[in-house]
């Protein structure tokens, strides 16, 4: 039983299910949070368990281990200028609203 | 369990192999703590604190898929740089005092919690239950192959997520300063 525990790390099933949990946490995150600074670092959460789920298939499956590092690489570049924008915009709601609650952010509503 | 085969699996821990497997179950137990604290935590900038600690973990994980550049890359992207980002937002936009706590709604809680297990659940099952093909590797995945690969096969987009990367920081720079003289 604790071997089985042990050798975890090589096999494709576990980085799956982690991949998934981060998924699944940061979309409960994404959902249930009010104010948009705290839905941007859900946001990172699931894009930090879709890496993991590029990193895991380039360990196990795919047949050149380069490619998947280089795409965790670009959706880490993409995953940076999402955080300055992102976070830009909600500097700048802040200064026309005085608020980065979602409830108050209305006006755009039809 | 007798004594014996207990000793014998004690002794399969204190091994080179034994030990990675512990610290690789470390990294996991890291990677969700620091998720969940990052998604229930009340104050915004423990919320940043649990993404940190998470993307610590994530970054010891990758190290166990042979990507110690990846890891790397992970913790001065995005543990580095981004959660810095995020508590300057936070300190900018964020008074503690003006943020309400809790959920969105009465219902954004459990039906989050909801629609997040059934998206695990499936993810999870689709992930054990498929039979993934595996094929030869062609090269070892090493740092010097990413280098390579990227100056030669991905020149095109790694000059394009430079371009992105500046436009980014363009329009991060217009965008917080429009109003601001107002």
């Amino acid at each position: 039983m604790l071997m089985s525990v042990l050798t975890l790390h090589n096999h494709l099933t576990t980085y799956l299910v982690i991949g998934a949990l981060l998924f699944a946490i940061g979309l409960y995150g994404l959902v249930s949070r009010r104010t948009i600074i705290g839905m941007l670092i859900a946001a990172e959460l699931m894009l930090a368990g879709a890496s993991v789920n590029f990193m895991a298939f380039n360990r196990f499956t795919a047949p050149d281990p380069v490619v998947g590092q280089i795409f965790t690489l670009f959706i880490m570049a993409i995953a940076a200028a999402e955080a300055a924008i992102g976070l830009s915009i909600v500097v700048a709601i802040y200064r026309n609203y005085k608020s980065v609650d979602t409830e108050d952010l209305v006006k755009l509503k039809g | 369990m007798n004594s014996s085969s207990l000793m014998s699996q004690m002794h399969a821990l204190f091994t080179a192999d034994g030990l990675a497997g512990l610290i690789f179950i470390i990294m996991i137990a890291v990677t969700l703590f620091g998720a969940l604290l990052a998604c229930t935590a009340k104050r915004l900038v423990r919320s940043v604190a649990g993404l940190v600690i998470s993307f610590i973990g994530v970054a010891g994980i990758y190290y166990y898929l042979n990507s110690p550049f990846v890891a790397m890359m992970q913790i001065l992207i995005y543990v580095g740089a981004v959660s810095v980002t995020i508590t300057f937002a936070i300190m900018l936009a964020a008074p503690e005092q003006n943020t309400k706590l809790g959920p969105a709604g009465p219902l954004s809680g459990p039906l989050g919690f909801i629609v997040a297990g059934l998206t695990f659940g499936g993810l999870a099952t689709l992930g054990i239950r498929t039979a993934w093909p595996v094929m030869a590797k062609l090269n070892a995945g090493t740092v010097k192959a990413i280098g390579v690969q990227l100056l030669t096969e991905y020149s095109l987009v790694f000059e394009l997520v430079s371009v992105v990367l500046l436009i980014a920081i363009l329009g991060a720079l217009i965008l917080a300063r429009s109003g601001r003289s107002s």
